[in-house]
């Protein structure tokens, strides 16, 4: 027989549902919390002089000028060696490779790079590049590196993104006649293009906000000028507000603020142009 | 005419699930040619091989010989490119490329290499007629071929295949997921297509197979059973199994 529900029932459900909402915002209360901490604290550091000159007075004043098209430089330059070599293994892995021992080897070393700590692909960067290699500390040393560092994170999204496209459009493009090359170009790139290219930008995103692998391939305490050659050193934003908050007494806090606000709102800035990407192509998307 | 000429044709996939077994049958020219049976008989299989589709999936084994005018499309020199353009398919679920109506048509064309946009203007306008599709959609050409209905989308790929004035035209079940005027409207384009082309057709059920078929063939687990003219094999089958199958006793 079925009895009327009880008080108390009613009342555990409530509470579970209670608790879950205050889960779910606490959740949210970090992110806001830094967010808006260190707008608050930054934004006053703000001029056109900040994000328009060099440091002065051993960096106590002035501008950011070299760190943001330092950081500028890198990203850039981690695109350049990262996209295509990221977006051409993942073609391989989803498209050609079949599921074998050497394709399985692929994966799990994918996997295992995503995991090394940044601070190891620094002194590898070091080691390869910068002593090996005879790159020196510079900006091509530091791109590299951060490529490195890129690479697991844009391979596995562009798979998946690739993996997304369905398979009965493979078919059709084989049965009427294309090569398996022309059907990954004129069908399936197109078509998870979105997808790869958000994989791309949250893949940049990290290396523009790394310090580790910078630090000892690329990365200037103080430079006078900008980077003119990709064997140039270069200041870089994290880089630099490591050491304004650590290397550099009596330093104005608003400064150490300021950078961080400044960093924030690169990274940030990039993460909304991969979720417009991405929303955009969801709601364009036929299949 | 003999259009293609299978011989002991024997197929296995990697799972064992489908397979043929000996199979030996003559597709004739310009006639609608029906393979039915139950589910797993081998029916797709077969048409799979003669566009060499089943170079996607997973067969372990394949002997025989599969004759498209003469020649043995199983051959590891065949150019499969150029045989998917002479051999069109056309799917069970209709599956138009995420592009508009337009660039659906002229996918293959373009493909092959045909730029002259006259040429390619020319296959549109024909291809449509042929699939009784174009009064529907001569004025929405550009628009995504996702916003045809269920029906106009299988028409399309039928269209799509027909662009390529290929020589034989394999269906599988086209209709499987159409409303009776859809249906219809397939059914009667094929009777139009065949005095151009070879058609071999999967049907969806006995009675599409009775209404369509010129000749028909009976699969049944991997065999060949029973193969006859249309109205003879639907009439007075031969093979006990065949009957059993058409007059609803399994199946």
């Amino acid at each position: 027989m079925l009895r009327p529900t009880s008080i108390s029932r009613l009342f555990i459900q409530r509470l579970g549902f209670s608790l879950l909402t205050l889960v779910a915002l606490l959740t949210v209360t970090p992110i806001l919390a830094v967010v808006g901490y260190i707008a608050w604290q930054g934004t006053p550091a703000i001029s056109g002089e900040f994000v328009s000159a060099f440091p002065r007075e051993g960096m106590r004043a002035g501008g950011i000028l070299p760190a943001i098209v330092g950081t500028f430089y890198l990203t850039l330059g981690t695109a350049i060696f990262s996209v295509p070599l990221g977006i051409g293994a993942a073609i391989y892995l989803s498209e050609y490779a079949s599921d074998n021992r050497w394709t399985r080897l692929i994966r799990i070393a994918i996997i295992n790079l995503a995991g090394i700590p940044s601070v190891v692909y620094g002194l590898f960067g070091l080691g390869l590049f910068v002593i090996f290699l005879g790159f020196g500390t510079s900006l091509l040393a530091g791109s590299l590196t951060l490529s490195i560092m890129t690479l697991p994170v844009i391979i596995s999204t562009a798979e998946e993104a690739l993996r997304a496209v369905p398979q009965s459009f493979r078919v059709v493009s084989i049965s009427l006649g294309a090569t398996h090359w022309q059907t990954i170009r004129r069908i399936v790139l197109p078509q998870s293009l979105p997808g790869i290219l958000t994989g791309v930008i949250l893949g940049l995103e990290r290396a523009a906000g790394e310090t580790a692998p910078i630090l000892f391939t690329v990365a200037a305490f103080f430079l006078s000028r900008l980077p003119t050659s990709p064997f140039d050193p270069t200041m870089a934003l994290p880089y630099h507000l490591f050491v304004i908050s650590t290397q550099v007494p009596g330093m104005p806090i608003k400064i150490q603020y300021g950078t961080a606000l400044v960093l924030l709102v690169f990274v940030l800035g990039m993460n909304l142009l991969a979720t417009l990407i991405r929303s955009r192509a969801r709601a364009r998307r036929q299949w | 005419m003999v259009k293609i000429l299978i011989e002991h044709l024997s197929l296995r996939y990697a799972d064992g699930t489908e397979s043929l077994k000996d199979v030996n049958l003559a597709i004739p020219a310009h006639a609608i040619t029906v393979l039915f049976g139950p589910a797993g008989g081998g029916k797709s299989t077969l048409l799979r091989v003669l566009n060499r589709l089943n170079d996607l999936t997973d067969v372990v084994h394949v002997s025989g010989r599969v004759l498209l005018d003469g020649q043995d499309i199983l051959d590891p020199k065949t150019d499969v490119i150029a045989l998917r353009r002479r051999v069109g398919m056309v799917f069970a679920r209709p599956v138009p490329l995420p592009l508009s109506i337009r660039a659906n048509l002229t996918y293959g064309l373009e493909l092959a290499g045909e730029r002259r946009k006259t040429r390619l203007e020319e296959a549109i306008e024909r291809s449509l007629h042929q699939a009784a599709l174009w009064d529907e959609v001569k004025d929405r050409l550009d628009e995504p071929a996702f916003s045809l209905s269920g029906g106009q989308q299988q028409r399309l790929c039928l269209a799509r295949n027909l662009a390529l004035e290929p020589e034989v035209i394999l269906l599988d079940e086209p209709t499987s997921g159409l409303d009776p005027i859809s249906t219809a409207k397939v059914e009667g384009s094929l009777q139009e297509l065949k005095s151009r082309y070879t058609i071999v057709l999967v049907p969806h059920s006995i009675q599409q197979a009775a209404r369509t078929a010129d000749y028909a063939a009976f699969f049944l687990q991997g065999e060949l059973i029973e193969h006859a003219a249309g109205k003879t094999i639907f009439t007075v089958p031969k093979d006990p199994r065949t009957e059993d199958y058409i007059t609803g006793r399994f199946g």
